[in-house]
């Protein structure tokens, strides 16, 4: 079991957390054609190396993190908290 | 031979663990035996002359011991209710009720040992060969295959009591307490690291406890500086079974009261590998005839147990090991004949046997010996699990005739003792030191500046199998025959072999067999051991029992503030998600005719409740739900549905608008978590700008609905702050006010079950004083608590859909009827493009009322609706309706049968085919809505 640095409660077992997979951008719906559409929703790059992939730490401070992880290794060279409500950043 | 009881225990041994003043009395196989305090069952089992202890798995042979520790594969027992005990391992106690696994009907006599007469039919992958076809004989092959396989009894009763985990942070745990695991725990610990020791057996000290008396000097000052040391906890009689990523590893305690092992879960900073070696057994005729021993079970058994293991002796040996045996014998009494050493140029051909046990030897000079102990020191194998499961690959020591560990260790896991090298006991000390500092260094401060001293194995003959074929594999009775004839089918790729012949995956798995079979396949192949490779070691390192791994289960139970009232009303439960709520109180019938005709209330608490707060509430309302909410006036509250981005419902409820910036939304009950990681996520990741907090405050308040044609007047009595008149309080409102004298309720009048209702959230602390208030005022109108099941019908009755009963993880918005809700000309919303396209192609089955054509038949929910072989639909809800006196159905249906007037038909369990017809409205009681706005 890997431990993921949630910024807001330090290193914690990943089972805390819910995976919610890479980080992809979503497609203007007004545009979008649907197999744009599909592969926002079904296809992931899954690369050997280093991947941006957001975590939601669901049993813990329910904060979503951006990491980014090494997919062979399970290194997390960086997590970094997501945008604060009410506005601040 | 057998039956004197205790004859064969010899004098006195300088390290033996026995208490002679202690005698424990047990039976095998129904017979009465003694043996002493510290004995393991095999120890007490030979002291008393028995040398048969079990049958081989496939071919039950007869079978002693042979490695004489835990992972000995022929000494697994029935020990009273517990299968699977390693009797090698297992202390004895007084009572114990032992009996061999895998015989029918007897020991002596086992019908199984046929198979041994058929073994040529028995061959490599018999069973994938045999028993294939024809499909429909499976259950019955797999009867047979029971029968003859191995593997006690679980008890119906006892042990049902959940093994507990634990949690350990350690900063360095080192695996393995012999002399090189203790010294590294030991300097760890000095360095200022806390330490876990965990060692296999019942004491600290490895093979030293069998060894010399300057060995068992050593052994007994090592385990008075651990056992002193503040900083070393040490764990006997546990095992690490696993190590997964980033030193997260697995520790099996056994022996504890009341459960036979339980799960650690520990994570340390840095791990130590410390489990020394394993004797290799030789491949040769006759190996698995009981008499046929390792010089480690041999050296045991004389030196911690004082048993004379034969009388008359033949030592083969490779190594010191065997000498070391051959000394231990003599020193207790027994007759040592010969002692072939393979180093000066002896050989050994094959083991003859009479009746069943061994009788003699024959030498590769070509002279033929008496004997009925034949002591094997061929080799050790160095258990490399835990640096296989740090991703090492170890390589193999041609000289050593071992694998070590190879170049690329992870940088927090550490190895020491037999696994890394030989060499005298100081030297042993010395690398142990070193590497449990390095340990403690990494666990600090990062950086590793020790440098341990070199330390390799010493050179050894590649012993691995004879002239003659023979077992390689105890566990699962695979010959080298076997594996040749396997080879030589194709199967010549280790792993392929593996699978095909089943060597290495019994129980023991691999830590006995896995070099051999190497061996054998790599002289099949004519390639060398390093060239054919091994095996993948996974975890767990030994079986382990699936108690420990289940644990005690944390499924949390929720209750309502009025659970309590429930039960001591009737009340029957059901498990809904996570919580425990009333099904009915005795006839759900009843309640919904009293709903229907009066007034009754149900507990609603377990609905999500979520309260939104800030200036940009509608936008997030707009977003995540299908329908608009920008025009939402204070006062009001709308139905929504909530989509994923693949347009498929997830989750419906009525949101509320409580004042200028604060909503109040209500979800499903089971949709609740869901749905707050659901607005949070576009909160957080999508649209952190806007000015919104959620607070969920499910547990926050009690719910209560009040539905029926008199809960206006019901609730009236109990209300003088909010007009509930309809003019002043409409269907789809909700006002805050006091019921029965608690302040700050919220009342919405909406409902889900037809009729005129009104839906309470009171703080949760009122939530039974509320109930019972209502309960009380509502005698009059002859009130009915009613449970799930009654709402259920209701709302069945009324045509209202549930998420994930009447939907499922493909339904799109417009398949569930709700057309009318989906506002596509919304700029964007979660799931537009694919509603969009949903909508443009009209694809995707449709929701329908079916009723019954039989009015009494009732069809199963999930019923299929097949037509030309071709699945067109199904039944998603079904019950009988006491207020139309018929049956009444919810069902998906592709778009061609969703034509009000339709004749389907239904397919039941059993078979039968029944028909329905489609209906023009989902709701079958009330369509146009008339009573929910009285
Ligand atoms: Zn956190």
């Amino acid at each position: 079991m890997i431990l993921i640095p949630c910024p807001n409660c330090g290193p914690r077992n990943s089972s805390e957390f819910t995976y919610e997979g890479e980080n992809k951008e979503r497609p203007n719906a007004a545009t979008v054609t649907k197999a744009q559409w599909r592969n926002y929703l079904y296809l992931k790059n899954n690369p050997l190396g280093w991947t941006t992939e957001t975590w939601y730490h669901s049993s813990g401070c329910k904060k979503f993190l951006v990491a980014e992880r090494h997919t062979m290794t399970n290194e997390i060279r960086s997590t970094k908290a997501l945008g604060q409500q009410g506005g601040a950043s | 031979m057998s039956g004197a009881q205790g004859s064969s225990r010899g004098a006195q041994r300088l390290g033996e663990v026995v208490d002679r003043n202690r005698t424990i009395t047990f039976t095998f196989n129904g017979k009465k035996y003694k043996g002493l305090e510290g004995d393991t069952i095999i120890s007490a089992l030979t002291a008393n002359g028995v040398k048969i202890v079990s049958r081989s798995w496939k071919y039950h042979r007869r079978r002693g011991v042979m490695s004489g520790n835990y992972h000995d594969p022929n000494c697994h027992f029935q020990v009273n209710d517990e299968p699977n005990v390693r009797g090698a391992h297992r202390r004895l106690e007084e009572g114990m009720v032992v009996s061999t696994q895998n015989v029918s009907p007897s020991l002596k006599f086992d019908i199984g040992a046929v198979n041994q007469k058929l073994s040529r039919f028995l061959t490599a992958g018999f069973y994938y060969k045999t028993f294939i076809k024809p499909e429909r004989l499976w259950p019955t092959y797999e009867k047979v295959l029971q029968r003859f396989a191995g593997g006690g009894k679980v008890a119906a009763t006892g042990h049902h009591v959940p093994a507990d985990k634990r949690y350990a942070h350690p900063d360095v745990l080192v695996a393995g307490g012999g002399p090189s695991g203790m010294s590294a725990a030991l300097s760890a610990a000095d360095a200022g690291s806390n330490v876990l020791l965990v060692e296999e057996e019942y004491e600290l000290g490895g093979f030293l406890r069998w060894g010399t008396a300057d060995e068992l000097a050593v052994a007994q000052s090592l385990r008075e500086k651990v056992a002193a040391h503040p900083k070393i906890t040490t764990l006997t009689n546990a095992v690490v079974a696993g190590r997964y990523d980033q030193n997260w590893v697995s520790v099996i305690e056994r022996g504890l009261p009341v459960v036979m092992e339980s799960l650690i879960k520990v994570r340390t900073a840095t791990l130590v590998a410390a489990p020394g070696l394993i004797e290799r057994p030789y491949v040769f005729e006759g190996n698995d005839l009981p008499g046929v021993m390792l010089s480690t079970a041999v050296l045991r058994l004389v030196n911690l147990y004082a048993v004379k293991p034969g009388e008359r002796a033949v030592v083969f040996t490779g190594n010191d090991s065997g000498i070391a045996a051959a000394e231990a014998l003599r020193g207790i009494g027994v007759d040592v004949v010969q002692v072939v050493d393979a180093r000066h140029g002896g050989g050994l051909v094959r083991a003859t046997s009479s009746r069943g046990v061994l009788s003699g030897v024959e030498l590769s000079d070509g002279s033929k010996v008496l004997c009925d102990l034949l002591v094997v020191a061929a080799g050790w194998t160095a258990p490399t699990t835990l640096l296989n499961l740090s991703g090492n690959h170890p390589v193999f020591d041609e000289a050593g005739a071992r694998f070590v560990p190879g170049p690329d260790l992870d940088d927090t896991v550490f190895a020491t003792g037999g696994l890394v090298g030989d060499g005298t006991i100081d030297e042993i000390l010395a690398h142990g030191a070193a590497v449990g500092r390095q340990a403690s260094e990494r666990a600090t401060n990062g950086s590793v500046t020790t440098v341990a001293p070199a330390f390799s194995p010493d050179p050894h003959l590649p012993l691995f199998f004879g002239t003659t074929k023979g077992i390689v594999d105890f566990s699962e009775d695979v010959s080298s025959k076997d594996l040749l004839t396997a080879a030589h089918e194709g199967y010549n790729s280790v792993e392929l072999l593996k699978r095909y012949t089943t060597a290495t995956m019994g129980p023991a798995q691999g830590k006995l067999e896995t070099i051999n079979t190497v061996a054998v396949l790599a002289s099949a192949n004519g390639e060398s051991i390093e060239e054919t490779g091994t095996t993948v070691w996974r975890p767990p390192y030994v079986p382990i029992t699936l108690g420990a791994l289940a644990g005690r289960s944390y499924e949390p139970v929720r209750y309502s503030p009025m659970q309590a009232w429930h039960e001591s009303h009737g009340g029957i439960n059901i498990v809904a998600g996570q919580w425990m709520r009333p099904e009915h109180y005795g006839d759900a019938a009843k309640e919904v005719s009293t709903v229907r005709s009066g007034v009754g209330i149900i507990d609603v608490t377990p609905l999500g409740k979520f309260e939104l707060k800030g200036t940009d509430v509608t936008k997030l309302l707009n977003l995540v739900y299908v329908n608009k909410w920008s025009k939402l006036e204070v006062g009001a509250v709308r139905y929504g549905v909530m989509c994923g981005e693949d347009g498929v419902i997830f989750d419906d409820g009525v949101t509320g608008h409580l004042s200028e910036d604060r909503y109040f939304m209500s979800t499903t009950s089971s949709g609740a978590a869901g749905v707050y990681a659901h607005l949070e996520s576009w909160l957080q990741t999508g649209f952190p700008e806007w000015d919104v907090t959620i607070t969920n405050v499910t547990s926050a308040y009690a719910s209560i609905n009040i539905a029926g044609p008199q809960s206006r007047e019901l609730l009236s009595k109990l209300v003088s702050d909010v007009d509930l008149s309809n003019e002043a309080f409409p269907y789809m409102n909700l006002r805050t006010g006091t019921i029965a004298g608690v302040p700050g309720c919220h009342m919405w009048r909406i409902g889900f079950t037809g009729e005129l209702s009104f839906e309470i959230h009171v703080p949760a602390g009122f939530g039974a004083y509320v109930w019972e208030t209502l309960m009380e005022h509502g005698a009059d109108f002859g009130i009915t608590p009613f449970g799930l099941e009654a709402q259920r019908i209701m709302r069945l009755e009324k045509g209202h859909f549930i998420v994930g009963q009447d939907t499922d993880g493909v339904t799109q918005g417009f398949s569930a009827g709700i057309d009318w809700l989906i506002k596509l000309d919304k700029d964007d919303f979660i799931g537009k493009p694919e509603l969009q396209w949903q909508h443009d192609s009209g694809a995707g089955f449709r929701l329908v009322g079916i009723h019954p054509n039989d009015p009494k038949q009732v069809p199963t929910e999930a019923s299929q609706i097949v037509i030309d072989g071709i699945i067109q639909g199904r039944i998603t809800s079904s019950r009988f309706s006491p207020t139309l006196n018929r049956s009444i159905c919810l069902g998906l249906v592709v778009p061609a049968l969703a034509v009000a007037g339709t004749v389907v038909p239904i397919r039941l369990p059993n078979g039968t085919i029944i028909q329905g017809t489609v209906m023009e409205h989902h709701a079958s009681y009330d369509h146009e809505g008339a009573k929910l706005r009285g």
